[in-house]
């Protein structure tokens, strides 16, 4: 057997807080072409375990690399520009631009910087077929020419995934993206997730269990900052002190 | 089938379509005509205050409606642009053009010095640094030996413009006033429609996921900065001819003040709102100025209820009600 292809890796990655230590010495490696899967009861760290991947937040300890880069010292920018784009917890959206506005200011960043302050953005329509594919993908049609910020909370969310598609990016760590969602977007984003999944790599955090299960390859669990049990579904729902953890943060 | 338009989703500026939208033009071409004919109704000195506060609180919407950007300290590019062209003017014996693109340049270095220093922080304490560098400016503009301290820059001679057409005749001026504010103003629009302008409106809208984008926010923070305090200082140093005076009022926190009223009254984030809030604003100085203290009275009132009763200002809500971004 070859060694697995890792796309994403931390070591000893650390924060502390004043004091605080939020994420204490995780090792991850996330494999190419994968769902995977970091869930763990509220106020693991998992958050902030997405803040230090993608360097929103500086790591009091340890190092990450990307395709066997280290990118512990790049700006968070620089790290979405390499292809490792993520989402938030709570929506992020552009609420005062239109739903078709939101996709495009992703596909936009084709052009590289923006800095062209004279040039009428009629030269952005060139990206508007593909947004309009883009919002269609996640069922926001109707609503191309609303406002972000007047759309439902699920809505939003099924936005911001079609605006981090849009950037084609060989990673994504996705935040929680079905939190507040119908049912029936579940459903839509879920399957939207595995598809995109045959050409990328996906880490995810989720409290949905049951997509956990569905959608993933590999689950790493965390608590209290440090990383559990790591391994497929059955295994890891079986481990014992999983399920302590879950019960003694008052999971069911 | 869905019909959207049935849906009441138009919040102030927000579905922007692409392209110029028509009643923009048709906004910007009455607009023209009336200022063209304005200099023989009213007194001609009085509209072109108008026109220089209209290109100063457009320069700082830009920045605050445009770029979620609040400056307090707006008055150090004005101001500065104004004591630079009072003194090419006056000093150097410099034509008008030269003596503006001097005062231009500048409020934009100024600009950039301080915008590199500010744009680091956030919110409120981006506001303070703003209005910290802005009392250092004043302080400067207090105690340097070209100033005039507390007398400023008097009897700026306006000169010839190209060396060629006299400015010394109110009319003549007005038109050289009206060209420089509506191309400043037409820049101001074009920015904000601009590739650069839907980036920016997406750092104001959302920071953390613009960096999450990709985009250097920095960078185009410090862009519209620079260009913001640019457009400050050329409504500065047009003043400056206009009155044939540069003075410690232009660079005081007052002034900062004043401009961040008017944008607020008029409505920030819009494209029409700052030029609505320099009407008012100047024509309530101008007609009760008999009132003394009282104006500035009156002025806080209006701030208090302006942002208490309506945030979107007066352009803002009647966008709202006709469905329109203005
Ligand atoms: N900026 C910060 N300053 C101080 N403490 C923080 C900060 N960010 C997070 N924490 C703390 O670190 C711990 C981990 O938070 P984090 O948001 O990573 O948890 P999480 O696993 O994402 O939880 P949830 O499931 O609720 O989203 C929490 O106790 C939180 O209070
Ligand atoms: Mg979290």
């Amino acid at each position: 057997m070859s060694s697995p292809d890792i796309i994403l890796s931390a070591r000893k990655l650390t924060k502390r807080f004043s004091g605080f230590t939020a994420v204490n010495g995780v090792d991850l490696d996330v494999e190419r072409g994968t769902i995977h899967a970091l869930i763990g009861p509220n106020g693991a760290g998992k958050t902030t375990c997405f803040n230090l991947l993608t360097k929103f937040l500086q790591p009091s300890a340890g190092n990450i690399s990307f395709n066997g880069r280290d990118i512990t010292g790049l700006a968070p920018a620089a790290i979405a520009r390499l292809g490792v784009v993520r989402s938030f917890q709570i929506s992020a959206v552009f609420p005062r631009m239109s739903v078709l506005e939101n996709v495009r200011i992703a596909l936009q960043r084709r052009r590289g910087d923006s800095f062209d302050f004279w040039r009428n953005q009629k030269v952005l329509n060139a990206y508007d077929e593909e947004a309009r594919e883009r919002v269609e993908e996640v069922g926001l049609t109707e609503f191309i020419g609303e406002t972000a910020g007047e759309l439902s909370y699920g809505r939003k969310r099924a936005l911001e995934i079609a605006t981090t598609l849009a950037l084609e990016p060989e990673m994504l760590l996705l935040d929680e993206p079905m939190a507040g969602m119908a049912q029936e977007d579940v459903s839509r984003i879920s399957a939207l997730i595995r598809r995109i999944a045959a050409k990328r790599t996906i880490l995810m955090v989720e409290h949905n269990l049951s997509v956990v299960a569905d959608l993933s390859d590999k689950i790493t669990v965390l608590a209290r900052g440090e990383v559990l049990a790591e391994g497929p579904y059955e295994a890891v729902s079986k481990d014992p002190r999983v399920i302590e953890a879950y019960i003694g943060a008052g999971h069911g | 089938m869905s019909v959207t338009a049935n849906t009441p989703s138009v919040s102030a500026a927000a579905t922007m379509p692409i392209g110029t939208p028509r009643h923009h033009i048709a906004i910007f071409a009455g607009l023209l005509v009336l200022l063209l004919i304005a200099p023989f109704v009213l007194y001609p000195v009085f509209i072109m205050k108008i026109l220089c506060f209209a290109l100063f609180a457009s320069a700082l919407n830009l920045l605050l409606g445009f770029g979620g950007l609040l400056s307090f300290g707006h008055a150090a590019f004005f101001g500065s642009a104004s004591y630079v062209t009072a003194h090419a003017a006056k000093v150097w014996g410099l034509t008008p053009e030269v003596a503006i693109l001097l005062g231009t340049i500048a409020a934009a270095f100024l600009g950039l010095i301080i915008g590199a220093l500010a744009i680091r922080r956030q919110g409120i304490y981006f506001a303070m640094v703003t209005l910290a560098f802005a009392q250092m400016v004043f302080f400067f503009a207090l105690q340097a030996p070209f100033t005039g301290g507390e007398d400023g820059i008097q009897a700026v001679p306006r000169g010839s413009l190209f060396g060629m057409i006299s400015l010394a005749n109110d009319t003549t001026l007005y038109f050289v006033v009206l060209a420089i504010v509506f191309g400043g103003l037409l820049a101001i629009y074009r920015i904000i429609h601009s590739p650069f302008g839907q980036v920016l409106k997406a750092i104001r809208d959302n920071e953390p996921r613009s960096i999450s984008l990709g985009y250097k926010v920095n960078r185009y923070k410090l862009a519209v900065f620079v260009m913001s305090a640019t457009l400050a200082g050329l409504a500065g140093s047009t003043k400056a001819l206009v009155f044939q005076l540069a003075s410690l009022t232009d660079v005081y926190w007052t002034m900062s003040g004043e401009v961040v009223l008017m944008t607020l009254l008029g409505g920030m984030g819009t494209i029409f709102g700052p030029l609505v809030g320099a009407a008012v604003i100047v024509t309530m100085q101008n007609y009760f100025a008999s009132f003394g203290a009282w104006v500035t009275v009156l002025q806080g009132t209006i701030f208090v209820v302006s942002v208490m009763l309506f945030r979107e200002g007066i352009i803002g809500v009647l966008s709202r009600w006709i469905r329109k971004p203005l």
